[in-house]
């Protein structure tokens, strides 16, 4: 007697510890095409996996095997015209092997890559470990919006637990009041009619007595109107709700003059989805504005600020300038939350850095949240550096730092994310 | 059965004793008791990524087959097997839930009693295999590398075992019977196993010389060449601690285990189609399936044991399911209404009882002979099967034999070779270590037909096993002219 055993709801998920085996084993590979997938991704699109190649040869397992050469038979099903004798001609090497995976012999088919599909929260997690993030940080940015039930009126559906009572027995009431209206009037009259019947002499005991009995009946009529009614009812309704429901606005300013070659980009894109991923965690809508620089600055798309090259020298006031300037016409301060992010390799016109550092200190830091400055693999700190120093001893919200590699960026917004730790662990829990 | 859409447990298990009695009582199939488990698809891809056991250590290959084989599947590129069968006691047999009733039917038939009467009646299986104790051996050996990830690290571990599936090939002892093996014994003799070992060893690499006894140690160690690696690596490699010699040991019982299956693929495969088969048709006699149910059925069967010609562009190989079916199928034809030529050929059987007969197959042969045994002129016709010697010294490939009087015994030598590992996989063996001087490790590879290995993957290999000695190691090739010469060596 066979035992028949259903298995279906038990036991999943047991290959994830081989699949996160496998991310660990091949992590330099993998993290090498999470670097590239986020330079070719836009800041904001980072909600999905990605498909990630690695070369077959360095996920192979060796073992001892044949290599080509030598003699070997081979039996093949389905000869048509052959006889013993006849020779045929040698396909080229690939189809060699191909007709040669006789009995099980594993031969390779094709050098193709190994492809696999990478989710959206293993992704964060290389994107993280690349730039090196602290564990709470990470658990931080990666969870969804934070979600509350908010009330949201009352509705005629709902579970008994939910019942509005105040609402239930208003509608009772003037359901009650309504639906016994005419039967309230018709009382009243009669009623009337009873006063002057009884008043009558002589009195018409017939006419009362049918009377007494309508108002009998109407009073009857008027009590059994249910004191409530399931179409009384009404409950609480509540929804989700993202919290906080703030909205912020991201300032991304770069310098595009000729030194900032690809390399450069590359780490200040990084550094602007780390400041993107911190503000979706903390603000329900945000805008993002691209400002880029050589000597004028301009605002343009996502796609123009990152790839398209221009040359020149370096005016780094026109970015702050135009910022202050989008800041004051599009961006009302009591209703936007406004983070800058500036990234430049340091190169400015020296008598333009003071300049930099007045439209900051006036026109700039007062509005924002956050202001954080990278250079990106500077020669040596030049004046625009010297300046900004002068500002960080000024202003607590504003961060600066120099980035050789990912791992220096966390650096640069650390600050940001101290503060919001701080406070959501502060908050007490609702 | 009745013909619908959607299965149910009762409707199996109905069917299922229809089965097993005709199994029993008419065909004297001798199986395991069986347990059927109903798995989904994941379930399926993961069976089968961790090579075909229910439980097995964790390790990243595994990961990198099943996102393989999820990614194949998912794009819709393959399709998972309607069944996985282990060879335990009792005999689990997984089904995929998308299967349509026919199919289970099907399924039940082939694997719960085809499969499972060859695992518990074939001589390889019983040699080399314990059913009664895979399943808790393998949580023994699940938990055991569990516990050495944790104290040793999740890295060394990982290491080791890559280095032992680099030689997993080489893992069977080819003619000496290995004792059972039980999860009871192996727990308990585990901590007396190491202390044992760990004292041979330090006998074997004794420093001190012992002055006044004139050494009558043959110089040659081991003194037969050794062809099971990882035994060897168990027992003799110096540098391993007592635990990673545990570890060689799991892999080398789990290699051994699977040892039958390699060279039963054929008879294994044709046994249980030829059931499946067989067993069907007779539930359609005695009227417990219908026309519908039928037709269904032949189109599964018949896309199991299709065979493509040679030159198809999808041609993989001989099917295994077809040959093995079809020899089966055959031998039952010789013994019912033999002809001249099967008189001649197989004067044994022709015209004997066939039950009796292909019992007999299944239990005393494994690939190689049963197809040097059985494969008859008539089979070989129907095939159109065709030898082709492949010299790569010569622009062309060569028809040796083809589907005639001078063929047969050719084809049918060369298809045995074909199934026969020893000429399949290549010959190696550990040589000799040099146990006075540097430590040395010395693997001999002697060619056959001139076929050299492959030495792209032999430089990966060689490290693999200079990390599991930890000495130098060298891997010599014997010449034409019977000179040896050493092709490669680490470090």
């Amino acid at each position: 007697m066979s035992r028949f055993i259903d298995r279906r709801s038990q036991n999943r998920h047991q290959s994830v510890v081989n699949r996160q085996r496998f991310i660990q084993r091949f992590k330099k590979q993998i993290q090498k095409s999470v670097s590239q997938a986020i330079g070719k991704r836009s800041i904001q699109d980072l909600n999905r996996g990605e498909d990630i190649q690695i070369p077959k040869k360095d996920l192979s397992e060796p073992k001892f095997r044949f290599g080509l050469g030598g003699i070997r038979q081979m039996i093949l099903p389905g000869n048509k015209a052959f006889v013993p004798g006849d020779h045929i001609k040698r396909p080229d090497q690939s189809n060699t092997q191909g007709a040669g995976s006789s009995s099980g012999n594993h031969t390779e088919g094709s050098e193709d890559d190994f492809v696999f599909q990478l989710n959206n929260e293993e992704f964060l997690n290389i994107f993280f470990d690349d730039l090196a993030l602290p564990n709470l940080v990470k658990t931080q940015i990666k969870k969804n919006k934070q979600q509350e039930l908010v009330r949201a009126g009352v509705s005629s559906v709902g579970n008994p637990a939910n019942i509005h009572v105040v609402h239930s027995l208003r509608n009772a009431l003037s359901r009650r009041i309504a639906s016994g209206q005419s039967l309230r009037k018709k009382l009243a009259s009669l009623e009337a009619l009873l006063k002057i019947e009884q008043l009558k002499k002589p009195k018409n005991t017939i006419q009362i007595d049918s009377l007494k009995k309508e108002i009998e009946v109407l009073k009857k009529r008027i009590k059994k109107i249910p004191f409530i009614d399931p179409t009384d009812l009404k409950y609480k309704v509540k929804v989700l709700e993202s919290k906080p429901t703030n909205q912020a606005v991201m300032f991304c300013l770069m310098d595009v003059s000729g030194s900032m070659d690809e390399q450069k980009k590359e780490l200040a894109k990084k550094f602007f989805i780390l400041l993107y991923l911190f503000l979706r965690k903390n603000y329900q809508t945000i805008d993002l504005i691209f400002i880029r620089h050589h000597t004028t600055a301009k605002e343009v798309n996502e796609q123009d600020f990152f790839y398209s090259r221009e040359t020149g020298g370096t005016v780094v006031s026109s970015a702050l300038e135009l910022m202050s300037h989008i800041i004051k016409t599009r961006y009302n301060n009591e209703d936007w939350n406004i983070y800058g992010a500036q990234a430049s390799d340091g190169d400015n016109w020296n008598n333009d850095s003071p300049k930099c550092r007045d439209i900051l200190i006036h026109e700039i830091m007062p509005y924002t949240q956050y202001f954080a400055y990278i250079e990106i693999m500077p020669r040596s700190h030049q004046s625009l550096w010297e300046l900004y120093l002068e500002i960080k001893k000024k202003y607590p919200h504003f961060a600066m730092q120099t980035i050789h590699n990912p791992q220096d960026i966390y650096l640069a917004l650390r600050a940001l994310f101290k503060k919001s730790i701080g406070t959501t662990q502060a908050r007490p829990q609702a | 059965m009745k013909q619908s859409v959607d299965w149910t447990i009762e409707g199996l298990s109905e069917i299922d004793q229809a089965i097993a009695r005709l199994a029993k009582e008419k065909y004297h199939l001798d199986t395991y008791p069986n347990q059927i488990e109903i798995i989904n698809a994941e379930q399926m891809i993961t069976v089968y990524s961790s090579s075909g056991l229910p439980l097995n250590y964790p390790h990243w290959s595994f990961g990198k087959q099943f996102l393989q084989v999820e990614k194949l599947y998912q794009r819709g590129q393959m399709g998972l097997a309607y069944e996985l069968v282990i060879n335990s006691n009792p005999c689990i047999t997984y089904l995929m839930e998308e299967n349509t009733p026919v199919m289970q039917t099907l399924v039940i038939a082939h694997a719960c009693y085809g499969h499972n009467a060859f695992f518990k009646g074939n001589y390889l299986f019983k040699a080399w295999t314990d059913a009664d104790a895979i399943v808790d051996y393998m949580l023994f050996a699940k938990r055991y590398i569990h516990c050495c990830e944790e104290k040793y690290g999740q890295e060394r571990v990982e290491s080791l075992i890559d280095a032992c599936h680099a030689i997993i090939n080489q893992g069977v002892d080819k003619y000496r019977r290995p004792p059972k093996l039980s999860l009871h014994e192996e727990s308990e003799r585990q901590a007396e196993r190491e202390a044992y070992i760990q004292s041979q060893i330090n006998t074997l690499w004794r420093t001190l010389p012992q002055k006044n006894k004139p050494s009558r140690e043959p110089d040659q160690f081991p003194l037969e060449p050794e062809e099971n690696f990882l035994y060897f690596f168990e027992k003799n490699a110096p540098l391993l601690e007592s635990w990673e010699r545990e570890i060689v040991r799991i892999i080398r019982k789990i290699s051994q285990y699977f040892y039958p299956q390699r060279q039963t693929k054929v008879m294994n495969e044709g046994w249980a189609t030829f059931w499946h088969y067989t067993l069907i048709h007779d539930l359609y006699r005695s009227g417990i399936v219908d026309d519908a149910f039928m037709l269904e059925f032949y189109h599964h069967h018949t896309n199991v044991i299709y065979q493509l010609p040679y030159n198809s562009p999808y041609f993989y190989g001989i099917n295994p399911y077809t040959l093995g079916f079809s020899i089966f199928k055959d031998i039952r034809r010789i013994c019912e209404s033999p002809t001249k030529e099967d008189r001649q050929w197989f004067p044994d059987f022709a015209g004997k009882d066939w039950l009796e007969t292909i019992h007999f197959a299944m239990k005393n042969f494994k690939d190689e002979s049963f197809i040097a045994q059985f494969l008859s002129p008539a089979l070989i016709r129907e095939l159109k099967l065709f030898n082709i010697i492949d010299d790569q010294s010569k622009p062309y490939f060569e028809v040796n034999a083809i589907h005639n009087d001078e063929g047969y015994r050719k084809i049918r030598e060369a298809l045995s070779q074909q199934y026969d590992l020893s000429i399949q996989e290549p010959n190696i063996q550990i040589y000799r270590v040099n146990r006075r001087g540097d430590r040395s490790l010395t693997i001999r590879y002697t060619p056959h037909a001139k076929r050299p290995l492959d030495t792209d993957t032999l430089d990966q290999v060689i490290k693999h096993i200079h990390a599991l000695w930890g000495f130098q190691v060298k891997i010599e090739e014997v010449q034409e002219d019977g000179s040896v010469q050493v092709i490669k060596q680490c470090p």
